[in-house]
């Protein structure tokens, strides 16, 4: 009986508690919001300096390493796409496969794996830490709420700078194509961009942005969820963290595919 | 009862629980302005939690907590806020923001609650940091202070606001003896200047019967009494002695509800 029960027991356990935290997300998420919208009229005013602050750390600080990774993927994808297409003699397809496979997918998609590993670990660990040093607590009891000084201006700021940086990565990984592809074409780099910008549709580039925005908010409730709801001091800050990271880069990958089948049908 | 006389905390038939165990058992308590009150009690017996109902960080499951006058079960997040503005807390390790200098973090509050001018502000937290016998370590972040020095940072944070009632949980905690003395001095001396209503949450003796008015005995979720401190040092309560004179209680074992313990499956 115990063989059937135990299990039975523990998924309807693991069940209620991603619920909950699902739950507890979505409150952070509308409370965010709410003190974002009409917090100064309840004297919990969001700070732009704190927003700023943040954009900084999220978006500025990150600008060389995803330069250094969009460059990469462009490379990379340059690569494939010749040695793929270049077997149907199809060679000269590979900017437009470049093209829309970067501004759909690669492009948001890198940003936010390189932003969930770097910003959204970090917002778990100082949330985490915050909380297991009472910081939290006393915010709240100086009439500060946590959600509003924390969440909130993270929040905003990876909705403003995860779509910038991403439309970032797809000028930086489209260079890095045209870098390596415009040799083997026989075509100038500077032609190849031309090829490209004719080649794209508003269309293409707004669905790496949509996905890019929603990465964003997945990313920032992740990374602050996980950090309001750490228990047991330093080795909860770091089990906090590593979760923030696989649930972000989780969610992401999948939320990425639902995306994109449905606006491409 | 007139507004000025009424008690600044009042808290009726109080529980609290985690999970299933009970941990205050319908606690009833007040304190009038102007006094020192001392919570004192062993570990377990209940005084952190009794003290997060106090700050509004737990919700009563049941009973009223009024502060200020406003049952902070029922208040609307406007009539919260009013009254956080008026309270003050030093937590047990500080709880100074890590990421801010020590002049920053006592500078936050009148930051966040008020429109005062950044230079008035620079000179309202230097005179509490003054206070507390930290002037001229405004610039210094909490990672470079002494244990001692956090502590009185951390004060100084509390009054900022000029609170109307202090909060203090374990002032001498990893203390040494004289710190945590000069500690006790301070607390006197900020309720005769300021007139501070302060509540102290503490297990040090020494420390609770030099700065109490009147100190209220918790244990295992009760109050036992709460009264002046010649009335404690004088009350023939076995518990309190034991607490008094460091003498270790006797657990009764109840076989049913230990074999219960060791046998259950899920606790």
């Amino acid at each position: 009986m115990n063989a059937i029960v135990r299990p039975l027991e523990n998924l309807g356990r693991a069940t209620v508690h991603s619920l909950a935290g699902m739950g507890y997300a979505a409150m952070l998420l509308i409370e965010s919001l709410y003190f974002s919208v009409a917090g100064s009229r309840i004297g919990q005013p969001l700070r732009l300096r704190a927003v700023a602050e943040q954009m900084r750390q999220i978006g500025v600080d990150a600008l060389p390493i995803v330069a250094l990774l969009a460059l990469t993927i462009g490379v990379m994808l340059g690569i494939q796409f010749i040695a793929a297409l270049s077997e149907f003699g199809a060679q000269s397809q590979v900017v437009v496969a470049v093209a829309k496979s970067v501004t759909r997918e690669f492009g948001a998609l890198i940003t936010a794996i390189l932003v969930a590993g770097r910003s959204g670990s970090a917002l778990a660990a100082r949330i985490g830490s915050m909380s297991v040093s009472q910081e939290v607590d006393a915010l709240a009891t100086m009439g500060i709420e946590p959600v509003r000084y924390l969440a909130a201006p993270a929040l905003l700021a990876m909705l403003i700078m995860l779509p910038v940086l991403t439309i970032f990565a797809d000028v930086v990984a489209i260079g890095g194509a045209a870098l390596y592809s415009s040799p083997a074409l026989n075509i100038t780099p500077t032609a190849y961009v031309m090829q490209t910008l004719a080649l794209l549709a508003p269309g293409d580039i707004w669905q790496g942005i949509a996905k890019s925005a929603v990465f964003a908010v997945l990313i920032t409730l992740i990374g602050v969820s996980t950090g309001f709801s750490v228990q047991g001091g330093a080795e909860g800050v770091g089990r906090a963290t590593t979760r923030a990271v696989v649930l972000s880069i989780c969610w992401i990958i999948v939320v990425d595919m639902i995306f994109s089948y449905f606006l491409n049908r | 009862m007139t507004a000025a006389t009424a008690p600044l905390i009042e808290v009726e038939k109080l529980e609290a629980w985690y999970g299933r165990r009970r941990i205050l058992n319908g606690v009833d308590f007040s304190v009038n302005a102007g006094e020192i009150r001392v919570i004192m009690g062993g570990s377990g017996s209940g005084k952190s939690t009794l003290l997060r109902h106090l700050l509004g960080l737990h919700k009563p499951r049941s009973g009223r907590v009024r502060l200020l006058g406003v049952d902070i079960g029922r208040a609307s997040e406007r009539q919260m806020l009013a009254v956080r503005r008026q309270i003050g807390v030093s937590f047990q390790g500080g709880a100074l923001l890590t990421s801010l200098s020590v002049g920053d973090n006592v500078a936050l509050p009148l930051r966040e609650h008020t429109s005062l001018d950044e230079a008035t502000i620079r000179i309202m937290s230097r005179l509490k940091l003054e206070v507390v016998n930290l002037g001229g370590f405004q610039d210094l972040m909490p990672a470079q202070l002494s244990g001692g020095m956090v502590k009185r940072a951390a004060l100084a944070r509390a009054i900022a606001m000029d609170p109307k009632l202090l909060f203090f949980d374990e002032p001498s905690a990893g203390l040494d003896p004289v710190v945590s003395a000069e500690l006790d001095e301070l607390i006197l001396r900020l309720r005769d200047a300021l007139r501070m209503t302060i509540v102290v949450v503490t297990h040090e003796l020494e420390s609770a019967f030099k700065i109490a008015d009147t100190i209220t005995v918790l244990d295992q979720g009760n109050i036992l009494m709460t009264g002046t401190v010649d009335q404690v040092r004088d009350c023939d309560n076995q518990r309190i002695q034991d607490l008094l004179n460091r003498r270790p209680r006797e657990i009764q074992v109840d076989a049913d509800a230990y074999l219960k313990r060791l046998t259950e499956e899920a606790a």
